[in-house]
C-alpha cells in the first residue's frame, strides 16, 4: 500500500528538483547574457514602457483602494483601544514594507508575467526563436535580458508610486471619513516612517521584478506543443511568480527586520 | 570527408528518449550544390536540418562546414558560422511584432550593425527580388497571405547574402501555382547568390525543380541519394513508393484503427 505512495512522492520530489535546477540554470545563463554586451537598448526601453508605464493604472487603483481599506479597517480595530492616532503610522508602514511591494508585484505578475510567457511561448512554437538564432542573434540577449533588466528597474519605481498613492488613499479616508486633522495625519505618517521601511520595500520590488520576468521568460521559452503549451506556460508563469513573491517576501523581511 | 564538401555529416545520430530519430547520417553537400532531402512526415528531416544549424546537438557524429567541425561550438563560434547561413522556415517564422521591411532587415541591422536607413534599402531590394513591391514593406506579417509570407521569409533568408541556405518545406500549405512560383524564386535566388542549398520537403514537384541531388530519409537513415535525373530509376522500392505516392509498398504508415 505504501509503495505506490512512496513512488508518487519520489517522482514529485525528483520533478521538483529537476524544475528547480532547470530554472536556476536558465536564470544564471540569462543574468550572464544580460550583463554582457551587446545591449538591445530599443528592446529595453520598450519593455520598461510595457512593464512600468502601462502597469501604472492597475497598480495605482490597487494601491489607492488598499490604502483606503487599511485606514478603515485599522480604525475599526484601533478604536476599541482608543489608539486611533496610530492609524497613519500603521497605514504608512504596512504599505511601504509589505502591501505596496507585494500587491503591486502580484498585479504586475498577472499582467506582465502572463504577457511575457504568451509572447515568448508563441515565438517558440512558431519557430521565431530559432529564426533569431539563424540570424546570428542570441535569443537570451534579445528577448530575455531586456525583460529582466526592465523588471528589475521598473518594479521599484512602480512600488514607490504605489506607496505614495496608497498613503494618499489612507489620508483621504482618514481625513474625510474618520475626521482626522489633515496636518496631524501627515505629521503622524512621516514622523514614524523610517528610511529602512521604504528601502526594504524597494529591494523587495527589485527582487520581485526579477522573479516575475524570469518566470515569464522561462515558461515561455520552454513551452511546447502549440496553443495548449502556450496556455499552460502562461498559467505556470503567473502561479510560479506569485508563489515565489510570497516565499521571497518572507526571507527578505527576515533579512531586514528579524532581531 | 570529401575535401571539397561545403557541408559534411558523418555518423550523425539523434534520439529523443527511446525514439531514435537519426541513426547514423552520412552526407556531403558540395559548394554551389542544391541538395534536397525527401521523406515522410516524422522521419527526422527537420531534426537533421536543426542539427546542421546547431539548433539541436546531435548525440554522436560529426558535422563540418567548410571543413570546420561545428559540433560542440561555443556561442561565439556558433554565431560566426551562422553568418554563413540563411534559413527559410516552414511557417515563415516572421517576427509578428515587426513590419515586413524590419523582418527582412533584421539580420543586417541587429547582427551586422548596418544603419537602419541602409538596411531599409537592402530590404526593399530583397523584397523586389522575390517579386514584392516596397509598399509591402510597411505591412505587418499578419496582413499578408501565406504565399506572400513565404516570399518575405525568403527575402529575409537571402538578405545577408549567405553562402548556405536551408529550406524547410518551402511549398507546404501553398496552392500548386504559388508553390511553383516559390520554387522558381528559390532556384533564382540560390543561383544569383551562388549559394549551397539544403532543402527538406515531401513535395516531389518541388524536389525535382529546386534540387541537383536528392537523398531519401527513412527510419533515421539516408537510404538512397543520387542526382535528380536518377530518382525515377533508383532501384529502391522505398524511393519508388514515395515518389509515386503509393499506399502499398515497403513503407507502412502507422495508422491506428478507430
Amino acid at each position: 500500500m505504501n509503495i505506490p505512495l512512496l513512488t508518487v512522492l519520489g517522482r514529485m520530489s525528483l520533478a521538483f528538483l529537476e524544475a528547480t535546477g532547470a530554472v536556476t540554470a536558465f536564470a544564471f545563463h540569462a543574468v550572464r547574457q544580460a550583463v554582457q554586451p551587446p545591449y538591445y537598448r530599443r528592446q529595453i526601453v520598450s519593455q520598461i514602457l510595457e512593464i512600468g508605464y502601462y502597469s501604472l493604472p492597475v497598480v495605482g487603483l490597487t494601491a489607492i483602494f488598499t490604502g483606503m481599506v487599511l485606514a478603515l479597517q485599522s480604525y475599526t480595530g484601533f478604536a476599541r483601544f482608543s489608539a486611533e492616532s496610530a492609524i497613519p503610522n500603521v497605514v504608512v508602514v504596512s504599505l511601504t514594507r509589505e502591501l505596496g511591494p507585494v500587491l503591486a508585484s502580484l498585479m504586475v505578475a498577472g499582467r506582465i508575467g502572463a504577457a511575457i510567457a504568451a509572447e515568448i511561448g508563441t515565438m517558440r512554437v512558431t519557430e521565431q526563436i530559432d529564426a533569431l538564432t539563424t540570424l546570428s542573434t542570441d535569443p537570451f540577449k534579445y528577448l530575455v535580458a531586456p525583460r529582466l533588466i526592465a523588471g528589475i528597474v521598473t518594479l521599484p519605481i512602480l512600488v514607490l508610486v504605489a506607496d505614495i498613492i496608497g498613503i494618499l488613499g489612507g489620508f483621504l479616508v482618514g481625513v474625510y471619513k474618520l475626521d482626522f486633522n489633515d496636518t496631524a495625519y501627515l505629521r503622524n505618517s512621516l514622523d514614524f516612517l523610517e528610511f529602512q521601511d521604504v528601502f526594504s520595500g524597494l529591494v523587495k520590488a527589485a527582487v520581485f521584478g526579477f522573479l516575475i520576468t524570469l518566470m515569464g521568460c522561462y515558461h515561455g521559452y520552454t513551452s511546447k506543443g502549440g496553443a495548449q503549451g502556450v496556455g499552460m506556460a502562461t498559467t505556470n508563469a503567473v502561479v510560479s511568480a506569485s508563489i515565489l513573491i510570497f516565499t521571497f517576501n518572507y526571507f527578505i523581511t527576515e533579512a531586514f527586520f528579524a532581531r | 570527408m570529401s575535401a571539397a564538401a561545403k557541408i559534411a555529416l558523418r555518423g550523425v545520430t539523434k534520439s529523443f528518449g527511446p525514439k531514435k530519430v537519426l541513426q547514423g547520417i552520412d552526407l556531403d553537400v558540395a559548394p554551389g550544390e542544391s541538395m534536397v532531402v525527401i521523406g515522410g512526415s516524422g522521419t527526422g528531416k527537420s531534426v537533421l536540418l536543426k542539427c546542421i544549424l546547431g539548433l539541436m546537438t546531435p548525440d554522436r557524429g560529426s558535422i563540418s562546414v567548410d571543413g570546420e567541425e561545428t559540433v560542440g561550438f561555443n556561442d561565439r563560434s556558433r554565431a560566426r558560422v551562422m553568418r554563413k547561413f540563411g534559413m527559410l522556415f516552414q511557417g515563415g517564422a516572421l517576427f509578428d511584432s515587426l513590419r515586413v521591411w524590419e523582418n527582412v532587415a533584421f539580420g543586417p541591422i541587429q547582427s551586422d550593425g548596418m544603419k537602419a536607413e541602409e538596411a531599409r534599402e537592402v530590404a526593399v531590394a530583397k523584397l523586389g527580388a522575390v517579386g514584392l513591391g516596397p509598399e509591402i514593406g510597411e505591412l505587418f506579417p499578419s496582413e499578408l497571405s501565406g504565399g506572400m509570407q513565404k516570399r518575405v521569409a525568403l527575402a529575409r533568408a537571402i538578405a545577408r547574402e549567405p553562402e548556405i541556405i536551408f529550406f524547410d518545406e518551402p511549398t507546404t500549405g501553398l496552392d500548386p501555382i504559388m508553390a511553383d512560383v516559390i520554387n522558381d524564386l528559390i532556384v533564382k535566388c540560390v543561383s544569383d547568390l551562388g549559394a549551397t542549398a539544403v532543402s527538406i520537403t515531401h513535395d516531389m514537384a518541388s524536389a525535382r525543380k529546386i534540387g541537383h541531388r536528392i537523398g531519401m530519409l527513412y527510419e533515421g537513415r539516408l537510404i538512397w541519394q543520387g542526382p535528380v535525373a536518377d530518382i525515377d530509376h533508383s532501384g529502391n522500392a522505398h524511393v519508388d513508393q514515395f515518389i509515386h505516392g503509393r499506399a502499398e509498398g515497403p513503407i507502412r504508415m502507422q495508422v491506428r484503427k478507430l
